[in-house]
C-alpha cells in the first residue's frame, strides 16, 4: 500500500462522512427492527456506477471497523472484477484486512449468492440489491406498492406465481424468488438463485440489504423465519443438478455452466469459488479436475 | 451560561468510538435479549449516563429531534451537552421525537405517546433509550421473535409501569411501534418492536 492510500484511510475512514454514516446506521437499525420492510435512506453518490453495488458498499462502509475482515463475492466468485474492485476499495479507504475465506470473514458483501458454508453468529452478510421492491414489475407506482405493503395485500404476487404455473406448468421464477419474512413483509431476496433462499431461513448471521439507486435498506435479523412463497400443490423447490462439480465433485451446491469450446463442450463447476478451492485442497477431485488445472 | 461540563466529555476518537458503539447497538438489536458490552467512552453531565450519552453521540445529529424525560430536562447541562456534541434539536413533544432519552424509566409516560410511525412508513417512529441500573437484577422477562433462536431472557430494572402489558400493545401495533435500547453501565440490550414478550419460560 502506498503512503497516499494509507492517508486516505486515516483522513476519512471508510469513505463516507460521519453524518452519512449516522443516517445509514439509523436506517439499518430500523430495518432490523422491522424485518423485511424497506427503509428509505438518503443514498449517496459513490465512486462507482449504479448497478455496481453502491447500496451494498454504503452499508458496508457504515458498519465496518478496523477489526473487521471483509470478503466480497460476485456470483459466488472472489476473483471477478466487481469483487476485486470493492475489496481493493475497502483496503484503500478503511485499511481493513480482506480475505477470500468464508469462515474468516466478519463482513461478507455479496451480489447474488450466499456462500455454501453455513454462516455463523459473528458474521454479517451485506447484499447488493438492484430492485428492492418485489412488487415493482407488477405495479410500477411506488405509492401503490407502499400501500400494498402497508395493508399486507400480496395477492398480486400470488397471481404472478399462478400465471407461471398456468403458462409453464411450474413456478418458473428461478432468481429473486419472493419470500415472506416473519409472516409479514414480502421481500425481494435480491437476484440470488432460488437455490439460496432456504439459507436465509433461520440463518445465524445478520443479513443486510442495500439498494443504492433505489435508496432502500432492509434487513433480516438472525434466526428469522424466511418462507419462499408457493402453493400447496406446487411447493417451493430449489434447482437440482444432474452432475456434481467438475472440479471438486461437490453435490448439493449451486453450479455455474462454463462453455469449453465451440462444439458444445461444457462443464458445471461450483459457483462458490472458495468452497470449490477448499474441497480441492482437501483432495476432492471432479471428473475434469486434471484436464483444466 | 456555558460551563466546561457542557463541552467536555465527548468521544475521544469520534469516528472509531461511534463505529464501535454502533456495532454494539446493531448486535444487540439483531439479537434481542443479548447484552452487548460497551466501553465507557463518553463523560456527560449527570443525570445522563455515559452509556446513553455514547448512544446519543453515535446516532443523533441535526436530523433527529431528541426528547428528554423530566429528570434530564431538569438539567440545563444535559440539554446543552447534547446540543453541543450532536447538534440535535430538542423535541417539544414525544410524538415529534426520533430519539427519546429516559433517565428515569419508572416514571415514564405510556409508550403509545411516542411516534409510532405510520402503516406506510413504520420507520418514522421513536427509538427510546432507557437508562437502567441493571440488566440482570430485575424481574426476569422472557422474549421470542426475530433474532432469538428459542427464548431470550433479560431482567432489566427499572422499567416503566405495566411494562409487560405496554410491550404487548406495542407488539400488537406491528409494524408500527417503538424500539427500545436499554443502556446499563456496562452493556446495551435492545428490544425491537418485533420482539414478543412471554409470561414464562414455558
Amino acid at each position: 500500500m502506498s503512503a497516499l492510500d494509507k492517508d486516505i484511510a486515516t483522513y476519512n475512514f471508510a469513505y463516507l462522512d460521519e453524518q452519512t454514516k449516522r443516517m445509514i446506521r439509523r436506517a439499518i437499525l430500523k430495518g432490523i427492527a422491522i424485518p423485511g420492510y424497506q427503509v428509505p435512506f438518503a443514498s449517496r453518490e459513490m465512486p462507482m456506477p449504479y448497478g455496481w453495488g453502491t447500496g451494498g458498499v454504503q452499508v458496508t462502509a457504515a458498519i465496518i471497523g478496523p477489526d473487521d475482515v471483509l470478503k466480497v463475492i460476485d456470483q459466488g466468485a472472489d476473483d471477478t472484477t466487481n469483487a476485486v474492485s470493492i475489496r481493493n476499495f475497502f483496503r484503500k479507504v478503511a485499511s481493513v484486512e480482506t480475505t477470500t475465506e468464508t469462515a474468516r470473514a466478519t463482513i461478507i458483501q455479496t451480489r447474488h449468492r450466499i456462500p455454501e458454508l453455513p454462516l455463523t453468529a459473528g458474521q454479517t452478510l451485506v447484499y447488493q440489491v438492484p430492485i428492492p421492491e418485489p412488487l415493482r414489475f407488477l405495479e410500477p407506482r411506488e405509492t401503490e406498492t407502499r400501500k400494498m405493503h402497508a395493508l399486507e395485500e400480496y395477492g398480486l404476487m400470488h397471481v404472478k406465481l399462478y400465471e407461471d404455473i398456468a403458462r409453464h406448468g411450474r413456478i418458473a421464477t428461478t432468481y429473486a424468488y419472493p419470500v415472506k419474512v416473519e409472516g409479514r413483509y414480502v421481500m425481494d431476496p435480491s437476484p440470488t438463485p432460488k437455490f439460496d433462499n432456504p439459507k436465509m431461513h433461520m440463518s445465524a448471521a445478520l443479513q443486510l440489504f442495500g439498494a443504492g439507486r433505489e435508496k432502500r435498506i432492509y434487513a433480516i435479523p438472525p434466526f428469522t423465519e424466511v418462507v419462499s412463497l408457493d402453493f400447496e400443490d406446487h411447493p417451493f423447490e430449489v434447482q437440482t443438478f444432474d452432475k456434481p462439480c467438475a472440479l471438486c465433485a461437490a453435490e448439493n451446491v449451486y453450479l455455474d455452466e462454463v462453455i469449453l469450446d465451440d462444439r458444445g463442450g461444457r462443464m458445471f463447476v461450483c459457483s462458490d469459488t472458495d468452497h470449490c478451492e477448499k474441497r480441492q485442497a482437501e483432495g476432492h477431485r471432479g471428473e475434469l479436475a486434471g484436464e483444466i488445472a | 451560561m456555558v460551563l466546561a461540563e457542557h463541552i467536555t466529555g465527548g468521544f475521544g476518537d469520534p469516528v472509531f468510538n461511534a463505529q464501535s458503539v454502533f456495532r454494539s447497538v446493531m448486535g444487540a438489536i439483531a439479537r434481542p435479549g443479548t447484552v452487548s458490552p460497551v466501553a465507557s467512552l463518553a463523560g456527560p453531565p449527570a443525570p445522563l449516563s455515559p452509556t446513553a450519552a455514547a448512544i446519543a453521540l453515535t446516532l443523533c445529529d441535526q436530523d433527529t429531534p431528541v426528547w428528554l424525560d423530566a429528570s434530564l430536562r431538569g438539567s440545563e447541562a444535559v440539554a446543552s451537552w447534547i446540543g453541543f456534541h450532536t447538534g440535535a434539536p430538542l423535541a417539544h413533544t414525544p410524538a415529534d421525537a426520533h430519539f427519546a432519552l429516559v433517565a428515569d424509566p419508572a416514571s415514564l409516560m405510556a409508550l403509545e405517546n411516542f411516534a409510532q410511525g405510520t402503516q406506510e412508513y413504520p420507520d418514522r417512529s421513536t427509538t427510546l433509550v432507557f437508562q437502567v441500573a441493571s440488566l440482570t437484577a430485575g424481574e426476569t422477562l422472557f422474549f421470542e421473535g426475530p433474532g432469538i433462536e428459542r427464548v431470550a431472557t433479560l431482567a432489566p430494572t427499572p422499567l416503566p409501569r405495566h411494562f409487560i402489558e405496554q410491550w404487548k400493545q406495542n407488539r400488537a401495533r406491528f409494524p408500527r411501534g417503538v424500539d427500545l435500547i436499554l443502556a446499563a453501565g456496562d452493556g446495551i440490550a435492545c428490544l425491537p418492536r418485533s420482539t414478543r414478550i412471554r409470561a414464562s419460560e414455558a
